[in-house]
């Protein structure tokens, strides 16, 4: 039964926890024992996962919590996929954190193992519960380690403050979740999911359903306009913890809107659809232009995120408007892309989040205008992270293209819409897709550019390091998963048409079954793909270049400092900076931005230049509703008079005034 | 797949080795007579490669081993585009490896490997070579994309080898899609190929220039690889427009005289096609940087009106 195996796994990880309890300050013990325990129980994990991915749904009961009310667990093949992701990606991520974390850093290693592996565990309960009460329960859970992972550097206020607006978004989307919940029982008082999916509830009740399942999904997940924590909460986080919060953290919120729409809530309606379609490409958008004009590394990670978030609500979107008009492999086609981009983007963002900590661990900076030229410094890092940042910018032959290229093939499906409306909008939408793609390359190439090649910026990076055996390890485990997710989508599809076909009634398992080394997800007329074939026509080209250029001529190197155009005096102050590299984008899409900027007169003694770029949704929804909270607040403060008589006044009141409702 | 497949496959290759340094040195003749300049010889570009791959190399003190691999990787990419873009004949054995949209992958990684090669040196030149670059690649390349997408709406496929048979074998007739289509094609070739408006390939002026700038610490081999290279992608992108909006001629699976037939048609098409890239150089002017992302934008807009017009009229 792999549900038992699999909460036995749960339950090795809260025992790893707890060991963390008990050698509360013994590094070594808790660095080179347990966090590697905690990734071999992940790998387990994905196996136990998998095995379960083609089985028929199993359930178990178990007498937790409440006395009345058990917490129901349910294991599918989505959940599974689901553990799947969870499995293959802390994994990595608990290896590298074998080597990442240090002494003096806030919290003890001990108390932060015990936060990492309730964390997990918490994720992969979330991901089973099969009733409201054990999800919110799970669900607050997660949020609340994750918080206490996110503030692990509690002594700094920046970070206090980052924790703190995490926590108020996860419970203001909790609220929203908790809510679509009551809506989806119907009135019946059975809050399993059973239940709820018995229910039919009219287009009104269910719109409400999914509008309030989409805000606190959103919320967690970083759907604009409800970002705002992202680019906070993963900078103060220690690394890997930014990698679990980025890479698996987000997907649960995926996970809980894809069981809402497409299980919990039978068909979507077709104008959901378009609101997920217009919401995640917002959020694409805006999370690649903001992450192209970032200075700080794990801040422009984290924008990318909200940008693969973005790209992943507008592949549900697509799948659900196929759904709602009965097209079935479309909506199966659509849906195999969000699946396929929800693994790999745990891979490569993984990876990426573990390599700046692994930067930040050589240079102490986090900053990309003081970075530079770590290539030759900390070389596997560099390549690995080239592998992480290639796959991110959604290019061939790597694991970011495959979804890519599926949800663009599902855009070309849709002038079968039988809506005239929306078949002249998906192509506009496919274009934005199109250019969220082009300028992730663009932050990419400036990510890893500026981090690792040209001069470095400062003497002191010279000094810089590369990683250690178990941070090498773990970001090799991430690198090969990008790369294989790459080369070999056939047999990963495959096990993709377990999940897509009970959800939306039609899978691309039998498409693409008929070619090994040929992504074909209709027919090969219509559309073809084949990775290992292009790789395989890159590298020999590539290689008979070398091999030809050294047979029929020489192979004479000299080293001498570089040219550049003859001018002599060059220094690494000169090369361009993260600002400079993102200023084309702050002039093209200037409205995204709220730049505030100070230019020096030429009358300064000490000329500065300083500019700052802020988020309209920060000043115009934010700061407004703040003040507004806090204008309610001192009303109701004016109740709270301090004296005693006056506290007694407004319970004798009370009790008057519900004697006469009573009286009635 | 048969012997014929194999054999146009090796072929197409081959000759897109061979003619696309050719092409460039026509391009450059023609372009020197509307200049009213004596023309250097149709075979300067050979020249140029055999002494460039017969010079020492000179490498920067500190460019890494990612700099060194940058000239092969896009050589070996280059030489894929060229061999999936049936230029020849639709029965290719390496065309079902990649479509539209891996094709745009493929410049795409290109791109990225050449910029960050750029960076990788870390002067100034080569950092502002690497973002101009990015920035024209992140407009162009949807635009490119939308390009494509006009072309598989019409034909319900994004396999090149399908689209170009199927634009092969219609009526013959102006397709208002394919008229937007084309002209946003023919702006996003030239940014790619830093054409003139966006970019002048005779100049090193400092202020201005983008793929020079790119290689500029680039010598020896490295540097004739990726001469090379650029006259591959411009190779590939004329043969990519010939096969999209005038794909007449290109053979198909069925005839070996086909194949024959096909060699002389796409040697003259390039020709009349090098010709007026030369003219259309020569009348336009070098525009400034910050107008190449209206420039871009406004290929972008026409080809996804284009797309639209596909959507709306079905042709």
């Amino acid at each position: 039964m792999p549900l038992d195996w699999i909460l036995m796994l749960v339950l090795a990880w809260l025992l790893i926890g707890s060991a963390g309890v008990l050698a509360l300050r013994r590094l070594t013990l808790v660095a080179r024992l347990l966090f590697p325990a905690g990734g071999l129980v992940g790998l387990l994990l994905l196996v136990a996962a998998a095995l379960a991915l083609r089985e028929a749904p199993a359930s178990a009961v178990l007498p937790l919590g409440l006395p009345s009310l058990p917490f129901h667990f349910r294991l599918d093949s989505l959940a599974a996929f689901f553990l799947m992701v969870i499995g293959a990606a802390s994994t990595g991520i608990s290896f590298f954190a074998a080597g990442y974390f240090r002494r003096g850093e806030g919290t003890p290693p001990g108390l932060l193992c015990l936060e990492y592996h309730v964390f997990l565990a918490s994720m992969v309960l979330v991901v089973l519960a099969d009733d409201a009460y054990a999800f919110m329960v799970m669900w607050e859970t997660m949020a609340l380690s994750s918080f206490f992972l996110v503030i692990a550097n509690h002594r700094l206020p920046e970070i206090r403050r980052a924790g703190y607006l995490y926590l108020l978004m996860a419970h203001i989307g909790a609220i929203g979740i908790l809510l679509c919940f009551g809506v989806l029982q119907a009135n019946t008082g059975d809050y399993t999911f059973a239940n709820m999916r018995a229910q039919h509830l009219s287009p009104f009740w269910a719109s409400l359903a999914f509008l309030l399942a989409l805000f606190g999904f959103g919320a967690k997940a970083g759907i604009v306009p409800l970002h705002v924590w992202l680019p906070e909460a993963h900078p103060a986080a220690p690394s890997p913890v930014s990698a679990l919060m980025s890479g698996i953290m987000l997907k649960t919120a995926i996970y809980g809107l894809l069981r809402v729409t497409f299980d919990l809530l039978h068909t979507p309606l077709w104008w959901w659809g378009v609101l997920l379609l217009g919401l995640g490409l917002l959020s694409a958008l805006y999370g690649v232009v903001f992450a192209a004009v970032q200075v700080d590394m794990k801040r422009l990670l984290a924008y990318s995120s909200i940008e693969n978030i973005g790209l992943l609500v507008a592949g549900i979107g697509l799948a659900a408007l196929f759904a709602a008009y009965g097209m079935h492999p479309m909506a199966a086609l659509a849906l195999t892309a969000v699946l396929y981009h929800s693994v790999s983007h745990a891979f490569f963002k993984s990876l990426l989040f573990v390599a700046t900590g692994s930067v930040l661990h050589a240079t102490r900076e986090r900053s990309l205008g003081k970075l530079g030229g770590l290539i030759r410094f900390m070389p596997w890092v560099a390549w690995m992270t080239l592998i992480g940042a290639l796959t991110s910018a959604g290019l061939p032959p790597l694991g970011g293209f495959v979804p890519e290229w599926l949800l663009l093939q599902s855009f070309l499906f849709t002038p079968g819409l039988p809506n005239a409306f929306l078949n002249m909008l998906v192509p506009v939408a496919a274009a934005l897709i199109a250019l969220v793609a082009a300028l992730a390359g663009y932050t990419m190439v400036k990510f890893f550019g500026v981090i690792f090649l040209g001069q470095p910026r400062e003497e002191k990076l010279s000094q810089a390091h590369d990683a250690g055996f178990w941070e090498r390890l773990g970001m090799l485990w991430l690198v090969s998963g990008c790369v294989a997710l790459g080369l070999f989508p056939v047999p990963v599809i495959t096990l993709l048409d377990a999940v897509t076909r009970p959800l939306v009634g039609a899978g691309l398992g039998a498409a693409v079954s008929g070619s090994q080394w040929l992504l074909i997800p209709v027919s090969l007329e219509r559309a073809s793909y084949g990775p290992a074939l292009f790789l395989l026509g890159v590298a020999v080209s590539l290689a008979l270049a070398f091999a030809l250029v050294r047979a029929f001529y020489h192979g004479r190197l000299r080293r001498a400092p570089p040219w550049d155009c003859g001018y002599p005096w060059q220094n690494p102050r000169m090369q361009d900076t993260a600002e400079g590299f993102g200023q084309p984008i702050r002039e093209i899409f200037s409205p995204f931005f709220r730049i505030e900027r100070s230019l020096p007169t030429p009358f300064d003694a000490q000329p500065h230049y300083r500019v700052s770029v802020g988020d309209h949704f920060w000043h115009w929804l934010y700061l407004p509703v703040a003040r507004l909270v806090e204008r309610l607040a001192r009303l109701i403060g004016l109740l709270q008079r301090g004296r005693i008589a006056i506290y007694l006044l407004y319970s004798f009141v009370t009790l008057i005034a519900v004697l006469m409702v009573v009286k009635r | 797949m048969n012997a014929l497949g194999y054999l146009s496959q090796l072929l197409e290759i081959f000759l897109a080795l061979l003619l696309a340094p050719l092409l460039s040195g026509w391009i450059n003749q023609w372009r020197a007579w509307l200049q009213n300049k004596s023309a250097p010889s149709l075979f300067q570009p050979y020249r140029k490669l055999h002494k460039l791959f017969n010079k020492d190399l000179v490498l920067a003190e500190h460019a890494s081993s990612l700099y060194r691999i940058t000239p092969y990787v896009v050589f070996g990419c280059m030489a894929l585009a060229c061999a999936i873009i049936p230029s020849l004949s639709t029965d290719l054995p390496l065309s079902p490896a990649a479509d539209a949209i891996a094709l745009v992958g493929l410049f795409a990684l290109a791109r990225v490997f050449i910029s960050l090669a750029a960076m990788d040196v870390g002067t100034a030149f080569g950092t502002l070579g690497a973002r101009r670059e990015m920035l024209i690649g992140f407009l162009a390349e949807p635009a490119l994309l939308m390009v494509l997408f006009s072309a598989s709406l019409l034909s319900k496929s994004t396999s090149l080898t399908t689209i170009v048979d199927t634009l092969a074998h219609r009526d013959l007739a102006i397709y208002p899609s394919l008229a937007f289509a084309g002209v946003a094609f023919t702006m996003v070739s030239l940014a790619e190929n830093a054409r003139i408006p966006v970019d002048n390939p005779a100049t090193h002026l400092e202020l201005t220039m983008i793929h020079e700038a790119l290689i500029l610490e680039y010598s020896g081999r490295h540097l004739a690889l990726l001469e090379w290279a650029s006259s591959l992608k411009l190779f590939a992108y004329s043969c990519a427009g010939l096969a999209l909006f005038f794909p007449w001629g290109i053979a198909d699976a069925l005839s070996p005289l086909a194949l024959l037939l096909a060699l002389p048609m796409l040697i003259l098409k390039l020709a009349l096609g090098g010709a007026l890239l030369a003219l259309l150089e020569s009348v336009s002017a070098k525009m400034r940087i910050f107008r190449v992302p209206e420039f871009l934008a406004t290929a972008f807009l026409l080809a996804v009106i284009g797309m639209l017009v596909n959507i709306l009229l079905g042709v």
